[in-house]
């Protein structure tokens, strides 16, 4: 029932700091969690919190620096190419930035239509039904098919992405902040239309973005990024019901409250993200947590199932666990 | 409500030339803000909000023009004002702060040095000299160590850092009026809850009015005293940000508050308004809205609404507002 596998997982750039001097950029460090078949896995974070690269360098668009990748079984960091090439007919992915995409020279249907020539799937007629049925299928009209972008508006462009992404009958998607540049009107309109395909089509998705809001509306769980790991992971009910980690906390309480008449609150976090390079030892969000310990500046917290389902790398629970004595929850915490 | 109005726009008309014709951005465009108040300029792309302010800084780029209308701000016009005047104006009593700080500030020039530049258009604004009034400037949008600050260089900024340099350029002058044309819209959350606040702190210290533009109906709930809400280049609906969350009276205002997920309100599907707005070379007859409209009817194909008075302090454009729960 797991889909995808990824184990300690990382992706570093080498980078060199404004002094000249080489340093390390921790996009991704030491990653693990499972994406469940015909779920929508959310992946929530800050800019600059590694999501885009973690989803990136699951579809190996990145070379990981360390660990595993694993796809229906197979690890996908070893793999030769072309096992992996006819591997990824079944993982596809979909960019915030329709417009940008799609070639402007290339007419809709061919965009849509070239995936099917790469990998020689069917005759030229076949290839040509399959065009007109996908544009049908994501809610447009088969003459769009002779369109060019400039033609078309923002949403119908994610549209087409979407159509592409499903030419080759994919069963995983990977979408990347699918609706973060669309108007709102627009943007139920897509994430209605996902939220359809996923169940006609029986897919799993690892939805990328930053509104909470919608992440809370589509996803059925939650993994909350911060500079490079996942601090928390939880069904979304629970995570939203109660989040455990001061990020998460955090973070639900900056999201605007769409009702006037709510109790303002003060900013929930001062400061920004800290650079990715170089960072800390010891717990990465200790710098601005308000429940920081000494422990949190010396000891990196591991990603630990505090409860059934939720999971959290904060030194917070340990403590929680032993003081009320869960006895169900598992811990992997070598603490 | 009692002091008099800071602005009051009446029935602009922003006018772009293109290959097929004349398009008008703004059409007709009526709204009032007062001295202090916190005005939500809520819209979708294309609807005309931002050339709708641009226009009020009388800043509309050709070819595009201001065709026609009156702005009025503290009692004078400012479409009749010299262009010396004008400058004047600009950055002092009326400033505006845009969307990507980035791309805003100079990347070759210290904080410090740009900011000295709003005492160059405003001689009278300074006191004592430049680097302690770039660093005052700095304090009253919460830089720490601001004394330092001066000197750093934009790339030396996270965005939102960069955004309260912006907003403390704008507010130099103790502007009458703040124009924010989406100011949190590239930043992350955490940091766009402290510009909020830093807005509304700024209102509350210098009692100037923000007209603060957002496609994101979601944040003008705890910030805007009142929302007008703009389609296809005119006004549909104005009214007390209260009234608006509570009972919309425009049916394109509440299709968007359906559409919007909440927080804490997790929904099976997600309301959505059907279609796309009009391509404004080609409006349909009749309202602008009708053929997204779910309560559309004959006379809606045929005649276009005008924006009527309705109830307490509001105002729709509509020939068959929604009634009060």
């Amino acid at each position: 029932m797991d889909l995808v596998v990824i184990e300690d997982l990382c992706t570093h750039f080498p980078v060199r700091v404004s002094t000249g001097r080489r340093a390390i950029l921790h996009a991704v460090d030491k990653v693990s969690f499972v994406i469940r078949r015909n779920e929508i896995l959310a992946l929530v974070g800050e800019s600059g919190c590694g999501k885009s690269t973690l989803g990136r360098t699951i579809l190996q668009l990145q070379k990981p620096t360390a660990g595993r990748v694993l796809f229906d079984g197979q690890d996908l960091t070893a793999l030769p190419p072309g096992q992996m090439r006819s591997l990824r007919r079944r993982m596809q992915i979909v960019f915030q930035n329709p417009h940008g995409s799609l070639d402007p020279r290339v007419a809709i249907g061919q965009a849509i239509r070239d995936p099917l020539d790469i990998h020689a799937i069917g005759t030229s007629d076949e290839r040509q039904s399959r065009v007109e049925e996908l544009l049908v299928l994501v809610g447009l009209h088969p003459d769009h098919a002779h369109r060019f972008p400039h033609q078309i508006s923002g949403g119908q462009a994610q549209r087409v992405a979407i159509a592409r992404a499903l030419a080759l009958h994919p069963d995983f998607i990977i979408a990347d902040e699918p609706v973060s540049s669309l108007d709102v009107s627009i943007q139920a309109q897509i994430l209605n239309l996902m939220a359809d395909l996923r169940i006609s089509l029986a897919l799993t998705y690892l939805f990328i973005a930053h509104n909470l809001a919608v992440v809370e509306h589509f996803s059925t769980r939650v993994a909350v990024m911060y500079l490079g790991r996942i601090v928390e992971l939880a069904p979304s009910r629970e995570i939203y019901a109660r989040p455990l980690h001061p990020y998460t906390q955090a973070l639900l309480a900056s999201a605007p409250v769409a009702d006037p008449d709510a109790p303002l609150r003060p900013p929930a976090l001062a400061g920004d993200i800290p650079s990715p390079v170089d960072p800390p030892s010891g717990c990465r969000f200790a710098s601005r947590c308000p429940m920081a310990m000494d422990v949190c500046r010396q000891v990196d917290p591991l990603l630990t199932e505090v409860e059934p389902e939720h999971w959290v790398a904060c030194h917070l629970y340990p403590m929680l666990q032993q003081s009320s004595n869960l006895n169900h929850a598992r811990t992997a915490s070598p603490l | 409500m009692h002091e008099p109005l800071l602005l009051q726009v009446e029935d602009l008309r922003v006018e772009f030339p293109t290959p097929k014709g004349s398009v008008r951005a703004a059409d007709g465009v009526s709204f009032r803000v007062w001295p202090g108040e916190i005005l939500g300029l809520v819209g979708e792309s294309g609807c005309g909000k931002s050339v709708t302010t641009l226009a009020l800084l009388r800043l509309v780029r050709l070819p595009g023009r201001i065709s026609s209308g009156r702005i009025l701000f503290k009692g004078s016009d400012v479409l009749m004002l010299p262009e010396r005047e004008m400058r004047l104006l600009r950055g002092g009593e009326m400033a505006m702060i845009f969307q990507n700080p980035m791309t805003a500030l100079d990347p070759v020039f210290t904080v410090g040095d740009q900011i000295a530049e709003v005492f160059q258009a405003h001689p009278n604004l300074r006191t004592g000299d430049v680097r302690t009034a770039a660093a005052a400037i700095l304090e009253r949008v919460r830089i720490p160590n601001a004394k330092a600050q001066v000197n750093a260089y934009p790339h030396q900024f996270s965005g939102g850092m960069a955004q309260r340099v912006m907003i403390g350029m704008g507010v130099a002058g103790r502007p009458s009026l703040l124009i924010a044309d989406e100011p949190t819209t590239a930043l992350d959350v955490s940091v766009q809850a402290q510009i909020l606040d830093l807005l509304r702190a700024i209102r509350t210290e210098l009692h100037t009015a923000i007209i603060f533009i957002t496609h994101d109906l979601a944040i003008t709930a705890q910030l805007c005293d009142r929302i007008v809400v703009m389609y296809a280049g005119q006004v549909v609906e104005s009214s007390s940000t209260r009234d608006l969350f509570r009972a919309p009276r425009h049916p394109y205002t509440r299709g968007l508050l359906d559409s919007m997920p909440r927080l804490g309100q997790k929904r099976v599907r997600l309301e959505q308004i059907p279609g796309q707005p009009p391509d404004l070379g080609a409006l349909p007859m009749g309202c602008r809205f009708a053929p997204r409209c779910p309560r559309a009817e004959a006379r809606c194909r045929a005649e276009e609404p005008i924006l009527a008075p309705s109830g307490d302090a509001r105002e729709v454009r509509c020939h068959f507002p929604l009634e009060a729960p």
